[in-house]
């Protein structure tokens, strides 16, 4: 399949958003629930890791995907314990979770490094994706990204119209009163957290199975924390996270592009796009967003119901 | 049977003595069980990590040259976090630091220097030390003026800073005659910090971190402002009613958190490396964050949780030459440490009770 300079830019712009999105969903649905957990880099990266290595021993991308997941999953219930059942400090625990989990992502990688495996099968759905400049964009791509989307899309359905997401709202807004009520303010919590961790892990299985395909230390470059950023740009919804995405994604490719036309910018400024975009996109939604917040209002604020 | 906590209505000092003790001895353990699951002994791992860094004079040196930039960054650290704000960005701040003050050791290089250049090393410091306070005032500004999260701008300042001295150790300040490898001109004498002793390894750094934490232990104690700090981070509401500025004070603490990684900074170019490199910190400042919080936010617990996390550090490299451990390790026992630190924690703000039978 030959694509044209344009259509491969928005190729590249969907699967570098890929890893964002999925990221950004779980941690927006943690959030909701009132939840900040800020180690989403550690998550991803372990995840990244564990689904490298375990589809390299089975040969199968299938259980590496379920690997990471479970490797996040696992790190956020370590999280959700602490900060959910212990109250501790949410925010220090979140770093702690991404220095572990860096540190979790760099024993089990050691034995990996510099191997190979081919990227995950990418969907050739026939007729749908030999449509013209559309049908290769939409419906080639590989499991991933659809995941991705339909993450978007269920998250989106859950939190607006289901009674289940009224409650995990109920609960990020006000956790008293959503106490008051009956409802299971902690088992939700680390529900939420457990599906965070769980998406992050995915994110990092696209990076290691389909987006690079390799293991490297250090290779979510700090996607993880970009994801935490896009779910205070999108102001907690899941339809604006996917658009934010896309621009994160679209920043990458334009690095991409700028250093293959070697326009004299320097690499390193080309690096540092991402994370001045991020700050840069912080600050111009903080300004416009002056008078009142549209944070969960009980988020970062641990409960512990007293009798 | 089930377990419930109960907030505690007096602190306990007792159990805030006993708790970081206790976390300790849990990551301890948890560490040896990682250990023994990737295949190696615990009980020799043990023996390197915490017995041997103290067998001689050597390493217990380098224990305290480790130690000095933990204990100053942690040291700063503890105002903002006292105060409830998160500067999570010091390694990006200690990066700038030696760079700004490194970049006046390397451009003095071989010059003439007027007054024997007894000014240079200063100039250094000051200059170091003043890059790091400004670079931590980016967050500050950005979360008085603007409100935007000072934890994710913080962060992202980090590899900003690391990226800037990539690029000038590559670029503008490579030592021309070094074979094109990434780095400075090793500093001349008079631009390093002075060994304590003849022919040792410890440098005037460590008194820095020294004076710092004295500092901070009679600011907390003895002045308003310290009192300030605690009480927009413990009251921001009584603090408000109090009329007290709390963006005056987030600019305040941020300076001093910046200005604190950022001498750091200068003194592990000036004092240990002695040259600009494209990396001049083994995440120092990621560390001092778990330094801040095992010493309790107390400057003399600080001091000694320094020394425990150098000890982590040192353990870690002498167990990866011989016991062939990953250096990761050392990273996962730190995040272990910060997570039992924390989970104690809760027994300094809650009393454990057990609850034979339901309650009606």
């Amino acid at each position: 399949m030959t694509l044209t300079m344009f259509e491969l830019v928005l190729f590249t712009i969907l699967t570098a958003a890929t890893p964002l999105v999925i990221a950004a969903i779980g941690e927006l649905v943690t959030e909701r629930s009132g939840v900040l957990n800020l180690g989403v880099e550690g998550m991803m990266i372990a995840g990244a890791a564990c689904a490298f290595a375990i589809a390299i021993v089975t040969g199968s991308t299938a259980l590496g995907i379920l690997a990471g997941m479970g490797a996040g999953m696992l790190l956020s219930s370590v999280f959700g314990v602490l900060v959910i059942f212990l109250a501790a400090n949410q925010v220090a625990t979140g770093l702690a979770l991404t220095i572990l989990g860096t540190g979790l992502a760099g024993l089990v990688g050691s034995g990996f490094i510099g191997l190979k495996r081919e990227a995950a099968l990418h969907l050739h759905i026939p007729f749908l994706s030999d449509v013209p400049l559309l049908g290769k964009l939409l419906f080639s791509h590989d499991l991933f990204v659809y995941l991705g989307w339909a993450l978007v899309g269920g998250v989106a359905w859950f939190l607006n119209t289901s009674r289940s997401g009224l409650v995990l709202r109920a609960i990020g807004e006000n956790h008293h009163s959503a106490h008051a009520l009956g409802l299971p303010v902690r088992r939700v919590r680390f529900l939420a957290v457990l599906f965070g961790g769980a998406c992050a892990g995915l994110a990092g299985a696209y990076l290691s199975l389909s987006y690079t395909p390799f293991w490297a230390p250090g290779m979510t470059a700090g996607r993880g924390w970009i994801a935490l950023a896009l779910v205070v740009f999108a102001s907690w919804r899941p339809l604006y996270a996917f658009a934010g995405a896309l621009l994160f994604g679209g920043a990458t490719v334009l690095q991409l592009h700028a250093q293959a036309a070697a326009l004299g910018i320097p690499g390193q400024l080309l690096t540092a796009m991402p994370y001045l975009a991020t700050i840069v996109a912080l600050v111009v939604l903080s300004m416009r967003r002056r008078r009142g917040s549209v944070a969960p209002a009980s988020l970062g604020l641990s409960f512990m119901p007293e009798r | 049977m089930r377990i419930e906590l109960e907030r505690r209505t007096a602190q306990s000092p007792v159990i805030e003595f006993l708790a970081p003790l206790l976390a300790i001895a849990a990551a301890v353990l948890i560490g040896g069980a990682l250990l023994s699951a990737i295949g190696k002994s615990p009980e020799q791992a043990f023996f390197v990590y915490f017995v041997e860094p103290f067998s001689d004079a050597w390493s217990l040196q380098e224990l305290a040259v480790k130690a000095s930039p933990l204990i100053l960054i942690a040291s700063g650290l503890a105002f903002c976090y006292r105060a409830n704000l998160w500067n999570i960005g010091a390694e990006g701040q200690f990066v700038i630091g030696g760079l700004v003050g490194g970049t006046i050791a390397v451009v003095t290089y071989g010059m003439d220097h007027a007054l024997g250049g007894y000014w240079i090393l200063p100039a250094m410091l000051i200059a170091g030390t003043l890059a790091g306070m400004l670079y931590a005032m980016i967050p500050a500004f950005l979360r008085v003026k603007v409100g935007a999260s000072e934890i994710l701008t913080s962060l992202m300042l980090v590899y900003i800073a690391e990226i800037t001295l990539d690029y000038f150790v590559r670029g503008r300040l490579r030592d021309p005659k070094g074979f094109n490898f990434p780095q400075s001109v090793p500093f001349e004498d008079i631009a390093r910090l002075p060994f304590l002793a003849e022919g040792e390894r410890l440098h005037a750094g460590i008194l820095f971190a020294l004076a710092a934490v004295f500092l901070a232990s009679f600011i907390f104690r003895r002045t308003l402002f310290g009192f300030d700090v605690k009480l927009v981070g413990s009251a921001p509401k009584a603090a408000r009613f109090a009329g007290f500025s709390e963006g005056r004070l987030t600019f305040a603490v941020f300076a001093i958190s910046g200005a604190a990684a950022g001498l750091a900074g200068v003194c592990e170019v000036a004092g240990q490396i002695g040259q600009l490199q494209p990396v001049i910190s083994p995440g120092y400042g990621f560390s001092a964050i778990i330094v801040a919080f095992l010493g309790r936010l107390q400057p003399w617990g600080i001091l000694c949780a320094g020394l425990v996390l150098s000890l982590t550090i040192i353990g870690g490299e002498s167990a990866q030459i011989a016991m062939k451990v990953p250096l990761d390790m050392t990273r996962v026992f730190q995040g272990t440490l910060l997570m039992c630190v924390l989970a104690m924690d809760v027994f300094t703000r809650y009393r454990l009770r057990l609850i034979w039978r339901r309650s009606a």
